[in-house]
């Protein structure tokens, strides 16, 4: 019995061996051993992933622990009580401010990039200077963009403070963004594709519709969803321009307030800490939601569908 | 023959650099005309010139004339009805990012077909006449993406013929393909020739010698020699023909 353990022992042993014998040959041991500076570059390139993943992860777990608890259904009903804290008209104007925000801002950035990539000419002096100032745009304090939407829509305009006046403020903020992004986004396209249409007898307008902008949509997209975060995390922009009365509003020229903001008047009264964070945990979601749904269309209007 | 496509003392400038010097060269119909010579010597700029797609070049001056069935391309006809009569296919495969039907319906939509039936038609005789519908026609649907680069170079040939053009420029259309893709694309060529007008860019001079009824050998932006494609391969009148095709440069 001994015997034929140990002899069984030694063949596995052997067969061991011999898988040992044919290890890979591009397996990283033989690399990363060696030299003490990749070993480094590693450990500094798994710190990078790790702090990044554990800081978005510590905050997200933080708001969740701290908010969950006292999301209530009374926090959802229509109206905003001094002593219910209703976070429903807040949820509405938000998702009506994007809304407003978005449509004039993508509109707008979408056709100033067509026409900074696809009509005028590669390594133009004009486009450099609009792509420099719309860059320089997008790194000026949103506080800035709010006292310039209080001075030019509520006061000059007469506007008063209100949803449009707020939307039209953000949609400023956020136009240099999606120039920006959608600009990329079409240089981007192969000119190959140009070619083909041209070559086909099509005029610029079929070219940049139906063969360009389609194939630009995923980049066009990546710049909304930034957009979109800068938006509904907005609040600096809103105090002056659309204001923090917690009521859906009846007209566009009537005072909203978003959630962004509503977090910020919660918190800054210091009386209901609680449901600030369950805002925060309200609003987490929305953001994901709203996401979600922007790529859900992109990828219905990539899906090759389109003629 | 009659002269299809005539090109008469045609300069052509890139910003200072002059890249074609009084060319005067004529193609007939139903012929396929062949331009040979090494890189940068004006023969895909010429190519270009013959459905007007230097003009996207910026700084490109051109001088001279070209004429369609005796209509000055430049002056006569509107330029996406002259894109529409001679077609074009280029280097590089370059499929859209769409289905293998709406690359091919591309066209014709473009020029106002919109019926269902009519489309289907067109691009099942396009793809038939790309002798490619066979391999596709369970992927219509699909993205042209998806396809080899052999395929793809006759879809877009099939995408091409689909808006009915007199005359197809081909440059260099086999350059990025393998041995039997370039086969099949030459077969499909001498076949096309019965309807077609056809001008092909081709580095490769057995392809010229195989295919081309008429060569042309450029050489620094200068038309050296043009003629019969048996002629200029047996009996070159210039020498630095002679040397071209002999493998002495180039």
């Amino acid at each position: 019995m001994v015997k034929r353990k140990t002899l069984a022992a030694v063949a596995v042993g052997s067969g061991k061996n011999e898988t040992d014998l044919r290890e890979p040959i591009n397996s990283n041991k033989h690399i990363s051993t060696k030299k003490i500076s990749s070993i480094m570059l590693r450990v500094l390139v798994y710190l990078g992933v790790f702090l990044t993943v554990a800081a978005m992860l510590f905050i997200v777990v933080y708001i969740l622990i701290k908010g969950v608890p006292y999301i209530t259904p009374s926090l959802f009903e229509f109206t905003y009580t001094s002593d219910n804290v209703s976070l429903m008209p807040a949820l509405i104007n938000t998702v009506l401010m994007t809304a407003v925000a978005l449509v004039v801002s993508t509109i707008i950035g979408v056709f100033a990039a067509i026409f900074l990539v696809e009509y005028t000419g590669r390594g133009n002096k004009f486009v450099s200077v609009v792509s420099l100032a719309a860059e320089t745009l997008s790194g000026i304090p949103s506080i800035v963009y709010g006292l310039f939407g209080m001075l030019f829509f509520v006061l000059y305009l007469h506007w008063g403070i209100s949803l449009l006046s707020g939307a039209l403020t953000l949609a400023i903020m956020t136009l240099p963004l999606i120039m920006r992004t959608t600009q990329e986004a079409l240089i981007a396209v192969p000119d190959a594709y140009r070619e083909a249409s041209f070559g086909l007898g099509a005029g610029p307008l079929r070219t940049v519709f139906k063969v360009v902008l389609p194939s630009a949509i995923p980049g066009i997209l990546a710049g909304i969803i930034l957009a979109i975060g800068r938006i509904v995390g907005e609040s600096a922009a809103l105090i002056y321009t659309a204001g923090t009365i917690a009521k859906v509003p009846d007209t566009a020229l009537d005072s909203t307030r978003t959630l962004a903001v509503h977090m910020y008047v919660l918190a800054s009264e210091g009386l209901h800490i609680n449901e600030t964070y369950a805002t925060a945990v309200i609003l987490l979601i929305l953001v994901v939601l709203i996401n979600a749904a922007s790529s859900a269309v992109a990828k219905r209007m990539t899906k090759g569908k389109f003629k | 023959m009659n002269v299809k496509l005539s090109v008469s003392d045609l300069d052509l400038y890139y910003g200072d650099f002059q890249a074609l010097k009084s060319v005067d060269l004529d193609m007939f119909e139903k012929e396929i005309t062949a331009f040979i010579g090494p890189s940068g010597c004006g023969k895909s700029t010429l190519i270009k010139t013959l459905n007007r797609m230097n003009d996207l070049v910026e700084g490109c001056r051109i001088m001279g004339k070209v004429t369609l069935d005796g209509e000055d391309i430049y002056k006569d006809i509107e330029v996406s009805t002259l894109r529409k009569r001679v077609g074009m296919v280029f280097q590089k495969p370059n499929p859209f990012p769409m289905s293998v039907f709406d690359n091919v319906a591309f066209g014709p939509r473009t020029h106002g077909v919109k019926s269902k039936a009519e489309l289907e038609e067109i691009v099942e005789r396009s793809l038939r006449d790309a002798a490619i519908f066979d391999e596709l026609k369970d992927r219509m649907k699909k993205s042209a993406m998806g396809l080899s680069g052999g395929q793809q170079q006759r879809l877009c040939i099939a995408r091409a013929l689909a808006v009915e053009p007199e005359v197809l420029l081909l440059d260099e259309p086999t350059s990025a393909l393998d041995p039997i893709s370039t086969s099949k694309i030459e077969e499909l060529l001498a076949s096309l020739k019965k309807d077609y007008t056809i001008v092909i860019v081709t580095h490769n001079m057995q392809q010229a010698l195989r295919i081309s009824d008429k060569t042309a050998f450029f050489l620094l932006g200068e038309v050296i020699e043009h003629g019969d494609t048996e002629t200029i391969f047996s009996l070159p009148k210039d020498k630095r023909t002679e040397d071209y095709i002999t493998g002495r440069f180039g």
